[in-house]
């Protein structure tokens, strides 16, 4: 059955607010964060108001529960992305966390001088970056997959490049947070681990919006955070296959991730714990967890099918301004994602008459300065949509370009002359 | 409440589409360029400066935001006349009032780009023997894509 955004919109309080212009609000920045359900509020704060205590130290009553809360919010982690087992989830503070740890831990064991990691144009920062600090500290180097005309990658190109370059690490996006693009994620990590590759998923974009099956996958890591798929901040997940995670070092030292220690040195403690250092973060991963209940309680695969009817509409309706660019594939090659450029008009202009009239999106390089300069722009403007979004707000939204178009045009008004005062 | 539309007001508007002075000043004796690379924003600021200190002509050139543009052509036709001391005296608040509607900190940094390369290009003096090497525009200076 279709989703109806009006029965889920009353789940989340925010979307009641007006902007600062007061006009209601059409949150569509889904891409950068999503909102949160009152049931995701509701556990949060039920956790502080009953029952939170430290996790894995205090023999008492709260320590336990807190405890058992907190791993039972693993054991939900486990089954929304089809893990083996509960050894294989590792909560870190988000995506970017997530990839700095395999970079540090794994990549510090595993690559050398001379050694490739492969990645993606399209990569956010947080997959990219990491990767140039590892080439810093071993002397690796990171090799970029280019688009194709219709913004997305040629598999064959994928393939020649796996067996030319022989990269240890395959790292990608399973969706591009600005192109929107779908990548084959089964079958590019099939060609990778033929090629002899380990496979990094960064689900960022991918894990909000879709069933998601890591055994179906086959990578080996899957990365993505909790602030996207309606939890808190300060959360997200590190997804590896158990003998990866098993060998691998610790990266941050500290409480709860250690076995003894002693004046002269440590030994580290077993999965999950070993990647857990400090304080985790537990009501974040109690308010995660709801956020996952909450999403299949809705169903993954209607989420999906109404973001696609919403991307469909407003790629088809944008394409159609004069001026107007999309940057992406068509809408059956993507997710709910439209970025976009209006010829002559900068992308900070358009998202602030978009902000005049309630329509929240992100503009700039939306963390992807690579894909952006590859594709010759400085910056874009993206809407990214959600399950609580609606055809009405994707109305607004082209109305609104369609104003900031006749608005900033240059030439399109009768200006009055500045005349030139004396030198 | 201050309405977010009236940054777009007619007089912004005006100075985006009809800039003073937006062009290259071939005469220039003071020149640097500053960019604001989150949002991709560039603007050259071109300067003739008479021997008494003096800013006889004032020009910018840039590609951006309106605010980064229009903020630019207030600037350029508001120093026109005034002595370097006074130019340097000229204060990033009273570069926010020149603009007019109020800005969030985001959007000040684009309205501030032309006010912090005029500042640097008061010493930034065109070395007329250093830009013969290509075909590029002539405003010279030490600091082309020096970004503080």
């Amino acid at each position: 059955m279709p989703l109806d955004p009006q029965q889920i919109r009353p789940d989340f309080p925010i979307l009641e607010r007006k902007s600062a212009s007061g006009a209601p609000l059409a949150f569509l920045d889904n891409a950068a964060s999503a909102q949160r359900p009152q049931v995701v509020i509701d556990a949060i704060s039920d956790c502080y108001q009953r029952y939170y205590a430290n996790v894995h130290r205090g023999i008492h009553t709260l320590s336990e529960e807190s405890t058992a809360a907190y791993e039972a919010a693993r054991e939900t982690t486990r089954q929304f992305i089809g893990a083996r087992s509960q050894t294989e989830i590792v909560f870190a503070a988000g995506t970017t966390a997530a990839i700095n740890t395999v970079a540090h831990s794994w990549g510090g064991e595993n690559l050398a001088a001379g050694d490739v990691v492969l990645l993606t144009i399209a990569e956010h920062h947080a997959n990219i970056v990491p990767w140039h600090q590892l080439a810093e500290r071993t002397g690796c180097r990171v090799e970029f997959l280019p688009l194709r005309e219709d913004f997305t990658i040629d598999d064959a190109v994928v393939q020649a490049k796996l067996e030319s370059l022989r990269p240890k690490l395959f790292s990608f996006a399973s969706c591009s947070n600005v192109l929107g693009t779908n990548f084959p994620v089964a079958q590019w990590t099939t060609m990778a681990h033929a090629a002899g590759a380990t496979v990094l998923v960064d689900a960022a974009q991918g894990a909000p919006h879709q069933a998601i099956d890591v055994q179906q996958w086959d990578a080996d890591f899957v990365v993505f955070s909790g602030h996207k798929l309606c939890g808190p901040t300060g959360i997200g997940v590190l997804y590896g296959k158990e003998t990866l995670l098993d060998a691998m070092p610790p990266f941050l030292g500290g409480g709860g991730m250690i076995d003894r220690v002693t004046t002269e040195g440590f030994s580290p403690t077993g999965l999950p714990e070993k990647f857990e250092a400090g304080t985790p973060p537990i009501t974040e991963a109690i308010g995660l967890a709801a956020a996952m209940r909450y999403l299949q309680s809705v169903g993954m695969d209607n989420i999906q099918a109404h973001e696609h009817l919403l991307c469909q509409a407003a790629d088809a309706a944008l394409r159609e301004i004069e001026g107007v660019q999309i940057l992406g594939p068509t809408p059956d090659k993507k997710a709910g994602i439209v970025s976009f450029t209006v010829d002559g008009i900068h992308a900070h202009d358009i998202a602030q008459w978009l902000d005049t009239r309630g329509v929240a999106v992100r503009a700039g390089h939306h963390c992807a300065m690579p894909l952006h300069d590859s594709v010759g722009k400085t910056a874009s403007t993206r809407a990214s949509f959600y399950l609580y979004n609606t055809l009405e707000e994707v109305d607004r939204l082209v109305q609104a370009v369609n104003e900031a178009r006749d608005k900033f045009m240059r030439g399109g008004r009768r200006r009055r002359r500045r005349s030139p005062s004396p030198a | 409440m201050p309405n977010e539309q009236d940054i777009y007001e007619e007089h912004v508007l005006d100075h985006y589409e009809d800039p003073y002075h937006r062009g290259e000043l071939a005469t220039a004796t003071h020149a640097d360029e500053g960019k604001n690379p989150l949002c991709g924003d560039v603007i050259q600021v071109m300067l003739r400066l008479d021997r008494d200190g003096k800013i006889e002509e004032a020009w910018f050139e840039g590609e951006g935001c309106v605010i980064s543009q229009a903020s630019a052509s207030m600037l350029v036709e508001a120093i026109e006349g005034k002595t370097v001391e006074e130019a340097k005296e000229f204060t990033a608040n009273e570069m926010l009032e020149l603009f007019g509607p109020q800005l969030t900190p985001n959007r000040q940094k684009c309205c501030l780009l032309s006010w912090r390369v005029l500042q640097s290009a008061l010493h930034a003096p065109v070395d007329d023997s250093a830009d013969d090497d290509d075909a590029g525009p002539s405003f010279g200076g030490p600091s082309l894509s020096e970004e503080s």
